[in-house]
């Protein structure tokens, strides 16, 4: 850590800099933006799940008055190859229809309603097909073909058409490690898909000239990304399509391509006039990133004193209509917290009829976890062995050799472990009827490409501009490490998300990279502005620059050596900038590639109503190592929205499909995330254990928080109605079916 | 189709304007007033985002047409703060950090307020319930519950 004094700024809580903006209403969301002359869009979907698209007549739209444009799949570029391909394919179906929910042609209109008018006017002929929306279905012989060729060279031969993409991976000798167990547990789970729920749907505002200039607007997690995919799938350079982030009404993974965008600027060319494109919330659940659905079975051996002798894994994912399932994250997350002598597991990513699965906080690891950490659970409970201390036994530590590989670098969830444990939710009663779980989970984290500059104003104030949208409050975690590093109060930083034509390229706001890279680019942006400000200094005092220390705000002479100095504040060096060498700014682009991993445990209490089948969580607390909490409040918030998140995948949430392979509940009435009278007040730890890549220690916190909640809750529900569930979501009408198998069984 | 004409109150503003029928009231307040704030999550008046009070009554304005605001007194996320001063609520929602992307905060705000106004004195209880139509994905609600519990407090020391 380069602080050995601690810190003045960060770890404090002060109100983040959006905030009004925020509670006055006047921040501008994706839906929120307009432009003179604008026009409004609506998309035409295909009601069937697999459908061969034999002609789409638009005549009549066009024939109304108020439309000025209409587009199908010939109005983008073609000969794309690879993920471009795909992701045009999703944003605008082809030849053939992939899911209930997939784009077919889009209209432009002067108003809303006769952009809806429009749409419906287009008259679209198919040749219905056979579907398939299950993963095991999908994978088994016979299963209609979603692409031929859409498998790549991992797939091993004699597997069905539908499996993309193969994952093993592992080490030691699995057979050998069962034999030496006293127990081996085997388990079957299923886990529906589940959507990040996000309340703001998709929106953009797009313009594009035919001299193939444009500009978009949109809520995304990453605007840079947005550029590079809408210029090449509509035709156009990069550089000439500036896109700006509007605030971004949640993500969690959802916002990190595109759906709309694409289609906006294909209609503004098309028109010549600005297009708005909203979703409905229906078209959200419809054809945005669900996760995937899962079908898993686990294996685990342990011996009488609670070591784990071996683990296998076998996970089946589908992704719905295009390859990318998180296969083999969610099998290289699987044994991660444990240090294993034998482990051993396999990933299948399986297309089938359904929307593609987009990344949702962790993509892939909660699954996992939910499947491997409910196996330990059951050894834990026949061998009459504490669930914390059969953790402790096994779990992965520095240097450890993980179950995908690498060894581990500083990890803290020994001290989650023992955070939890020590905790008095661990130790306190339960009331009758209630059930107790627990879990750990793993979670990767990510650097990514990133860019920042940070520029003096005369006055000594400061503005950051970073390239990774503000999702939950990054911003004042940017403010608070660049005052820490100039010595400057926080409110003399203002963070700006700038759009795509001020800086350089910024990967998406995703693998809980934010407060980590763009926190260590902002570090380092306000170092180089200090070297700049000691320079200065330097210069005034006629002293050599090594000569100048930076301290408290001040450029200060080194020691009595340097000279006799008054210190020289930010303040008065940016004053005179002007006259002393110009402007003052700095910056920073890198990759940084030492985001520290990060696990948690979580401890659960709930009850089970017998009669009813109904869930209720009455305790949670979550215990998380951030490695440094920067602003403190918002690394609870994303504990907490992590938990309430699992706590909906883990009781209620699902997509169910029909017999005729159409989304039955694409609302939120219908797909019900928790509402606040589900929840309880959720307790938060935070361990920080320093993690050596970041200047602060700084661990990325947003995703791991929904890696154990599956499991931790599957646990509980478990242990409340005595019998083991396997399928998520634990709806009441599948506890009601344990209740009824295990009265019977 | 033949536009309706409307007049009514929002925000303490006599506004007039000319609708669609088939036009929300969230649709008249965000595309015809400028009126953003309140947001559209859903359409069917499950998530709140869109949230407004209407002659003091809580409701979806997705739900209702804006034809239907004839003489009506509108109330949005725009008018809760006196001027230059947030409402205690919004004050504390910025202190607990009971907001992270924010896009439900607006239609909150309203909720809350109106709960405030009608039962100053709520149980923990009593505020999931009456939150339980706001939808909130990034939070938990934990809080959410505790700023606006913290404003209920203060709020009575006050009076």
């Amino acid at each position: 850590m380069d602080r050995p004094n601690g810190f003045k700024f960060v770890g404090t809580r002060p109100d983040r800099p959006d905030g009004m903006d925020k509670v006055t209403g006047r921040a501008k969301f994706g839906a929120d933006a307009t432009a003179p002359g604008m026009l409004h869009a609506a998309i035409v979907r295909s009601p069937h799940a697999h459908a061969k698209i034999l002609k789409i007549d638009s005549t009549k739209a066009e024939a109304m008055k108020e439309v000025k444009a209409v587009v199908t799949r010939a109005d983008f570029a073609e000969g794309l190859t690879g993920e471009n391909w795909n992701i045009l394919e999703n944003v605008m179906a082809g030849d053939k229809a992939l899911y209930d929910g997939h784009a077919v042609a889009a209209v432009a209109a002067t108003t809303p309603l006769a952009a809806r008018d429009a749409a419906k006017l287009i008259a679209v002929e198919y040749e219905v097909l056979p579907h398939v929306t299950d993963v095991d279905k999908a994978m088994a012989e016979g299963a209609p073909v979603i692409r031929e060729g859409a498998a790549d060279k991992s797939v091993p031969d004699g597997l069905h058409a539908n499996v993309v993409r193969y994952h093993e991976s592992g080490h030691g000798d699995v057979e050998a490690g069962f034999a030496e167990a006293d127990l081996v547990v085997e388990e079957s789970f299923k886990t529906e898909a589940t959507h990040q729920g996000y309340i703001e749907p998709h929106a953009c505002l797009g313009q594009l000239g035919s001299d193939g200039k444009g500009e978009l607007w949109c809520c995304t997690q990453g605007h840079f990304i947005v550029q590079k995919t809408c210029a090449a799938l509509i035709g156009i350079e990069a550089s000439q399509l500036r896109v700006t982030a509007s605030e971004i009404g949640g993500g969690f993974g959802g916002k990190t391509t595109v759906f709309i965008e694409p289609v906006a600027l294909a209609l503004s060319r098309k028109a010549n006039r600005p297009v708005k494109l909203v979703m409905s919330r229906s078209e959200v659940f419809r054809a945005t990133g669900p996760t995937s659905s899962t079908s898993m079975d686990v294996k685990i051996g342990m011996t009488r004193d609670g070591t784990i002798t071996a683990g296998e894994g076998v996970f089946r994912l589908q992704g719905g209509a295009f390859p990318g399932a998180p296969a083999d994250l969610t099998a290289m997350c699987a044994f991660a917290p444990y240090a294993l002598k034998n482990v051993k597991q396999t990933g299948y990513d399986v297309m089938s009829n359904r929307p593609k699965q987009a990344a949702y906080r962790a993509p892939g690891s909660p699954m996992a976890a939910f499947a491997v950490e409910s196996v330990i659970d059951e050894l834990c409970k026949k061998l009459d062995l504490d669930p914390v201390e059969v953790r402790l036994k096994n779990a992965s530590k520095e240097g450890t050799k993980s179950s995908f590989g690498p060894r581990f670098d500083r990890i803290g969830l020994v001290e989650t472990l023992e955070a939890a444990k020590a905790h008095p939710h661990y130790s306190a009663p339960l009331e009758p009827g209630q059930g107790r779980g627990l879990s750990c989970g793993f979670w990767f984290n990510h650097g990514g490409e990133t860019s920042v500059s940070l520029s003096l104003s005369e006055d000594g104030t400061v503005a950051l501009s970073v390239g990774t949208p503000d999702i939950g409050g990054s911003r004042a975690s940017m403010c608070l490490m660049v005052a820490e590093e100039l010595g400057i109060p926080y409110e003399n930083v203002r963070t700006t998300i700038a759009d795509t034509a001020t800086l350089g390229y910024n990967d998406v706001s995703h693998g809980s990279r934010v407060t980590y890279a763009s926190g260590l680019a902002a570090i380092k942006a306000a170092r180089d502005v200090v070297n700049k400000l000691c320079a200065r200094a330097a210069n005034k005092w006629g002293i050599d620059k090594e000569a100048v220390i930076w301290e408290d705000g001040c450029a200060k002479p080194a020691g009595p050596n340097a000279g006799d100095f008054e210190p020289l504040p930010l303040a008065r060096i940016a004053r005179t900038m002007g006259r002393t060498g110009g402007p003052i700014s700095g910056h920073f682009e890198a990759t940084p590639e030492g985001a520290g991993m990060s696990f948690a445990t979580h401890i659960v209490d709930a009850e089970v109503d017998g009669e009813t089948g109904q869930t209720k969580v009455t305790r949670y607390t979550v215990v998380q190592d951030a490695g440094k909490a920067i602003h403190p409040s918002y690394v609870e918030g994303q504990f907490q929205g992590g938990a309430a998140q699992g706590i909906g995948w883990a009781l209620n949430e699902e997509y169910i499909y029909g017999e005729d392979g159409r989304l039955q509940n694409a609302v939120f009435l219908d797909y019900r995330i928790p509402v606040a009278s589900d929840l309880p007040m959720i307790d938060t730890v935070i361990v920080e254990v320093p993690n050596p890549g970041h200047p602060y220690g700084v661990r990325g916190v947003g995703e791991t928080s929904i890696c154990p909640p599956l499991a931790a809750i599957a646990n509980a529900v478990s242990d409340a109605a005595g019998v083991r569930l396997t399928e998520l979501p634990m709806s009441p009408p599948r506890i009601l079916d344990a209740l009824e198998r295990q009265a019977h069984g | 189709m033949s536009m309706v004409h409307v007049t009514a109150t929002v925000n303490d503003d006599e506004v007039e304007f000319l609708c669609d029928p088939r036009e929300t009231l969230l649709d008249v307040l965000r595309d015809r007033l400028g009126l953003t704030g309140a947001k559209e999550g859903c359409g069917t008046g499950d998530c709140g985002a869109c949230s407004v009070t209407v002659d003091g009554r809580l409701v979806c304005s997705c739900l209702m047409l804006g034809a239907e605001a004839e003489g009506k007194s509108i109330a949005t996320v725009e008018g809760i703060a006196d001027g230059e001063n947030l409402h205690p609520l919004q004050e504390k929602f910025i202190e607990h950090a009971a907001l992270q992307c924010g896009i439900c905060t607006p239609g909150i705000l309203v909720a809350t307020k109106a709960l405030l106004e009608k039962n100053p004195d709520p149980t923990e209880t009593e505020v999931r319930y009456w939150l339980a139509g706001n939808l909130c994905r990034c939070t938990g609600y934990d809080k959410i519950i505790r700023a606006v519990m913290d404003t209920a407090s203060d709020l009575r020391k006050a009076s």
